[in-house]
């Protein structure tokens, strides 16, 4: 019984301690149980809190640790938003660490695989970190604990580039860690605590003076690199595309997510909402920039050679319709952005999943493993029918087909535009969703009407890939028509944001 | 002037860094810029903790002024954040240097650029 009043801590211990246990152990068999299981044990953890957070007090947890009251000690809380991020983060990892055992077999040396499992425990267990935390300095220290294991992660793709990619993100990324601990910085000189929610109380008298502005400023824009919003994405195409298949899904499911909660936040339960919203452009800054990347993003898609970097582009976009929810400032557009977190990660992670088992098909065994460019995509879906089904299914799902789990997100963020009275917004939001008809009708061209080249067999991926990204994409058909769990849960999160941000 | 000392260093530290990152292409150098930076944030936590006179947080009945003691735990923090990123980050550069065969960013452009054309005829 007393083990149930610690899942917040366990939540973040259990991965934390798998890592430096995978490198102990140096063996890339006994590394992948000890991750796999911690994995699990997280998500057991992330479901028993989010049933625990419906009955609590107030229906926030609030944990801490060492027994030591905030705002001393350091505070772990979960509302409803936090135990929704940290369902999908410690969900994916449970999904995407059975996968990588067959995934990364020919995409890493062997005597590294062990570091790879290392390296998966401490992402998790930063990303995870930065979701509980009720504390400013901790979601920094968190941040690093993340971002320093995905720099590594996407190091270890086997072409060169990705050493390149991950360097590039470890300069941006330092950048915009160190923006977010100015940020932090001012607010502790402001108010002179750390803790979130004692923070945000203080801040109520101060509003509007200058450091505060500069610390809004600072976070913002920290934050907004990490997210990868529109033009700060730079760092992203290449660190996905050449990042190995299991890591590229799982970052682009969870990473670019738990910034957008960190950035929802601080805005709504730290500045609140009077400050970010009403005394400052900021909404029209993202909602222009939202713009941009729907638009400009998923339009450089369509150029793309490379399937891999085709759907980075993609998350770019998409990264787009969350941030524009957002900047409605209403119950309905945050709620529209919190239900798009969910439903483009699940979706994105299924397409990577998927074209991960797609590059293993292509390939000539005991040759390199091969680029899935388009041209060697031609005929596919005779030689891997359910890899191209399923990716044709989650494609479907981004462009927001009525039926998938995109559907319901662009709904919810059309019925946002209109109840602010911005109509032309939902046309630009059918507009870039052609976009997406068109990227993805070029897979489905190639791999479904051109010829397979001659003396091609079938040649389906590894169960132990395909179940994994079927299961995700039964999600995304799932999520698509039992809409209960996810907007249920998105509306609760948002009527609580926005209860607490007045 | 003299009493925001310390914040005119700081911000002096912050652009220098932020500048020596975007304007150097050598990847060494960007790492230095880097660090440089991340110095500008000890300094701001740091310097405001500091009363002058004061003393460790001590408890004993000479002593009554003291500096504050979290923001030096705080950046004690921050530097070993900082050191990890900067050996990361170097030995990226390694890996770099002996896969491309140099630490230029124009260069190492170009050879990708060369490679992504190839892929995609």
């Amino acid at each position: 019984m007393s083990l149930v009043l610690h899942l917040p801590a366990l939540q973040v211990v259990l991965p934390l301690i798998s890592a430096p246990l995978a490198v102990l152990l140096r063996h890339g068999g006994v590394a992948f149980a000890v991750v796999t299981a911690a994995a699990w044990a997280a998500f057991a953890c992330a479901i028993g809190l989010w049933l625990q957070v419906g009955q609590a007090e107030g229906g926030v947890i609030s944990y801490h640790i060492g027994s030591w009251p905030p705002p001393w000690g350091i505070e772990y809380r979960v509302d409803r938003l936090a135990s929704f991020v940290l369902l999908l983060v410690s969900g994916m990892a449970a999904l995407v660490l059975p996968y990588s055992r067959a995934s990364i077999e020919r995409e890493i040396p062997r005597e590294l695989h062990y570091l790879y499992y290392a390296m998966f425990g401490l992402c998790l267990t930063g990303l995870l970190g930065i979701t509980i935390t009720g504390d400013a300095f901790n979601i920094f220290v968190f941040l690093e604990i993340s971002s320093l294991s995905t720099y590594v992660l996407i190091a270890l793709g086997r072409d060169r580039r990705a050493l390149a990619a991950a360097y590039r993100y470890l300069i941006m990324g330092s950048i915009g860690a160190t923006f977010i601990v100015i940020g932090i910085g001012f607010l502790y000189l402001m108010t002179g605590t750390l803790n979130l929610v004692d923070m945000a109380e203080r801040l109520r008298t101060i509003e509007s003076s200058r450091p505060v502005l500069a610390a809004l400023a600072f976070i913002t824009v920290g934050v907004s690199l990490k997210l990868a919003l529109f033009p700060l994405h730079q760092w992203l195409p290449n660190a996905y595309t050449y990042a190995p298949s299991a890591a590229t899904a799982f970052l682009a499911a969870t990473a670019t997510k738990v910034s957008v909660y960190v950035l929802i936040r601080f805005w709504f339960s730290v500045f609140g909402e009077s400050l970010v919203f009403h005394k400052l452009p900021l909404p029209q800054i993202l909602l222009l920039l939202s713009l941009a990347a729907m638009f400009a993003a998923s339009f450089t898609a369509i150029f793309q050679d490379n399937l891999k970097r085709l759907f980075a582009y993609s998350s770019v976009g998409q990264m787009g319709y969350i941030t524009l929810g957002m900047s409605f400032d209403s119950v309905n557009g945050l709620d529209a952005a919190i239900l798009h977190l969910f439903n483009h990660g699940i979706t994105k992670a299924a397409i990577f999943l998927l074209i991960g088992g797609l590059v293993l098909g292509l390939a000539k065994p005991g040759a390199v493993l091969p680029t899935p460019t388009f041209d060697r995509l031609a005929g596919l879906a005779k030689r891997m029918p359910f890899t191209c089904f399923g990716i044709v299914l989650a494609g479907l799902s981004l462009i927001g087909v009525p039926g998938t789990a995109g559907f319901i997100s662009k709904w919810y963020l059309i019925l946002a535009a209109m109840e602010a009275g911005k109509f032309w917004i939902v046309g630009a939001i059918l507009l870039s969703s052609l976009l997406a008809v068109v990227y993805v009708w070029r897979f489905v061209e190639v791999a479904y009407f051109k010829p397979a080249p001659e003396g091609s067999v079938r040649q389906e991926a590894p169960l132990s890939m395909l179940i994994p990204a079927w299961l995700l994409v039964i999600g995304t058909i799932w999520f698509g028509l039992d809409t209960s769990f996810t907007v249920g849960t998105a509306t609760e999160a948002a009527l609580q944001l926005v209860r607490v941000g007045k | 002037m003299l009493e925001h000392f310390s914040h005119i260093v700081t911000v002096f530290l912050l652009v220098a860094g932020l500048f020596i990152v975007i304007a150097r292409g050598n990847l060494i150098k960007k790492l230095v810029g880097l660090s440089i930076l991340q110095t500008s944030v000890y300094l701001l936590y740091i310097a405001p903790g500091k009363l002058l006179g004061g003393t460790a947080p001590i408890l004993a009945p000479q002593l009554s002024v003291y500096s504050n003691p979290l923001p030096h735990v705080l950046i004690l923090t921050a530097i070993v954040v900082g050191v990890a990123t900067l050996a990361l980050g170097l030995a990226l550069a390694v890996r770099i240097r002996e896969a491309y065969d140099t630490i230029e960013e124009d260069e190492i452009l170009a050879l990708d650029h060369a490679a992504d054309a190839r892929e995609g005829s």
